[in-house]
């Protein structure tokens, strides 16, 4: 179990910096979704993959028996799957913003000659 | 008083929901920002007044205890910077009350403004180092859409890098967190303050030191890590980035005082080399950067990752008169700089470019503009009797106590091309021949009421510099006690 879901990491992490490196701005975007699930996996397995019980008291309040896994990675993964899906949303709108204004899905066409620079001539 | 704490997130995030519900008209959004950042600032003092009388503050939301639940809470430190964002929230408001089209003020702009001083405050108050990440988010979000905000091909182009880098950021902070629960069990940072001394794997918890160095660095825009922000600071509306400038990279800096003084202290021998040296590089280069630049902004930016370094000085040093004299620079610095970026946005009006070598004679043309510019910019070059002199002299002295003496050469090495950078300013801008005729005014007294509001305050704390003094001692001897908040956010179990 713990295997696979290294192996796995490792390979969201490759697929991640590989897209990140590439030149077009989707797969930047795309990149970053990866690097964000590769982060929650490692959160994941750096605190223990156990088939532990679930914490949770039965209504009629007996304690728990046995090892129980602990809730809060999976709370911490939770909190980050759901950030990490509204800053997608962001960075895609911010994305498509762009591409509509440089026409092309090309961070070199971005490099602009900063006409912020540039005043109205008088 | 506990339920003080609550207020500074409270008010922001009220009043920015009930910002998006009034109607798109400039006024009514503009009086509720006004309203709500006054109140800000006004619980704000009362909270340090509090915590300033009566001791670390905390509150348990929910009522759940401290390792579990979400537990806010104050001390001097943090308590001071929630009051900078205060006062800093109601000069941006007013100051783009000034220059920001009206369009502008009428969507979105106080409503994500407002959303950003919550999650600053977040960031300042929370006592969990998850919440101190979900913070982090909040205040990135709003600070995306602020600089994407009508925005044209270059000013894309800056937030494209930013978000990037921020977002990388998060990766690896997330990452940090994994380790350091792994380690300690905690992401309460009371909690794990009593945990990390004894742990069994300290190699893992300095690994997730050197991670949280590099985010916090990230944000902070220290020396490895600067390079985003001179290139997407100098874009946006100039209200826009004096508030990314004054509060944004401060949490980051915030963030590593809070966790470098009651987290990592097993080892400083390594940690705080670190930073030193981070700190050092961030000082010249920052400045170096700063001489090159002959983009007012641009200049500016690159003095923020100078300013940033003599900030972390203190931190890195360790001591108590270093710590208190980083946090009274600190607010020093703060109103110094932001003044600095609030002339720009009327030089700007007044000559029409932010090219210092097409500037010229507004010293003759516009007098009061030159000497708002004069005050914050001696203050920042360390010129007495103004405030940074002062702070200068306090950092200065305290790297000198503690024998590093090449750290206060640097310091006041960095300190002269600093005067020198805001002298040539004064030169291009002020004082030389103008290539062409300037025009136009410096526009409403919304513009410059804040400058001058600001520059008063500068000479105040130059002249009245006790006060704040005391502050930023007490301060910073809470920081090197830690077992007064470990003690106040834990509870009795202690």
């Amino acid at each position: 179990m713990e295997t696979g879901l290294i192996l796995v990491t490792g390979v969201l992490y490759a697929a991640a910096i590989y897209s990140l490196l590439r030149r077009s701005l989707v797969r930047l975007a795309l990149g970053l979704v990866l690097l964000g699930h590769a982060t929650n996996l490692t959160l994941f397995v750096a605190n223990g993959v156990s088939r532990a019980l679930p914490p949770l008291l039965p209504e009629d309040g007996t304690p728990l028996a046995g090892p129980l896994s602990d809730p809060l990675p999976q709370a911490f993964i939770l909190t980050a799957i759901v950030i990490n899906f509204g800053m997608l949303a962001l960075l895609l709108g911010v994305v498509h913003r762009t591409e509509r204004e440089v026409g092309r899905d090309d961070i070199e066409a971005l490099r602009t000659e900063d006409p912020s620079h540039e005043s109205p001539e008088t | 008083m506990n339920t003080l704490l609550i207020l500074p997130l409270l008010i922001p995030a009220l009043a920015a929901a009930l910002g998006l519900l009034l109607p798109r008209r400039v006024w009514p959004r503009r009086a509720l920002a006004l309203v709500a950042t006054s109140a800000l600032t006004a619980g704000a003092a009362w909270l340090l007044w509090e915590v300033w009388h009566g001791g670390v503050l905390v509150l348990r939301v929910g009522g759940w205890e401290a390792p579990v639940g979400i537990t806010l809470a104050a001390d001097l430190l943090g308590a001071l910077m929630v009051l900078l964002t205060g006062v800093m929230g109601v000069a941006g408001v007013v100051y783009g009350a000034g220059t920001l089209e009206p369009r502008l003020e009428a969507g979105a702009f106080h409503p994500l403004l407002l959303v950003m001083l919550t999650g600053v405050c977040g960031g300042f108050l929370t006592a969990d180092l998850f919440n101190l990440f979900v913070w982090f988010e909040v205040m990135l979000v709003a600070s995306f859409v602020l600089l994407t905000l009508e925005a044209g091909r270059a000013r894309l182009e800056a937030c494209l890098k930013y978000m990037m880098l921020s977002l990388l950021g998060s990766a690896l902070f997330l990452t940090a967190l994994a380790l350091l629960y792994a380690v300690g069990g905690s992401l309460n940072m009371a909690d794990l303050a009593r945990r990390l001394p004894g742990t069994s794997q300290p190699a893992l918890a300095t690994a997730a030191a050197m991670l949280l160095i590099v985010v916090f660095g990230l944000k902070a825009a220290t020396f490895p890590f600067f390079f985003w922000l001179p290139a997407s600071y100098h874009t946006p509306p100039v209200v826009v980035t004096t508030l990314f400038s004054a509060l944004l990279t401060k949490v980051g800096v915030y963030a590593l005082f809070r966790t470098f003084t009651l987290l990592f202290t097993g080892d400083p021998g390594l940690t705080h080399r670190v930073l030193l040296w981070m700190a050092l590089l961030s000082m010249v280069t920052g400045v170096l950067g700063a001489v090159a630049q002959y983009d007012f902004r641009r200049l500016l930016s690159f003095h923020i990752i100078s300013q940033i370094g003599y900030l972390l000085v203190g931190l890195a040093l360790f001591s108590r008169v270093a710590l208190a004299a980083s946090i009274a620079y600190w607010v020093h610095y703060v109103f110094a700089k932001s003044a600095l970026f609030f002339v720009t946005g009327a030089t700007e009006r007044v000559t029409g470019t932010q090219d210092l070598a097409r500037m010229g004679g507004l010293a003759r043309s516009h007098p009061v503009l030159a000497g708002l510019f004069l005050v914050p910019a001696l203050s920042l070059a360390g010129v007495p009797p103004l405030s940074g002199f002062f702070a200068k002299m306090a950092l200065l002295r305290a790297a000198l106590r503690e024998e590093a003496w090449w750290v206060a050469g640097v310091g006041a090495a960095v300190g002269l091309l600093t005067l020198f950078s805001m002298m040539k300013v004064w030169r291009e801008a002020f004082w030389k021949q103008p290539p062409h005729e300037a025009r136009g005014s410096t526009g409403p007294a919304a513009l410059l009421g804040p400058c001058v509001v600001l520059a008063l305050l500068m000479v105040a704390l130059g002249l009245g510099a006790r006060p704040l003094y005391l502050l930023a001692d007490a301060a910073a001897a809470q920081l090197l006690e830690p077992s007064a908040y470990i003690h106040a956010v834990l509870g009795g179990d202690t």
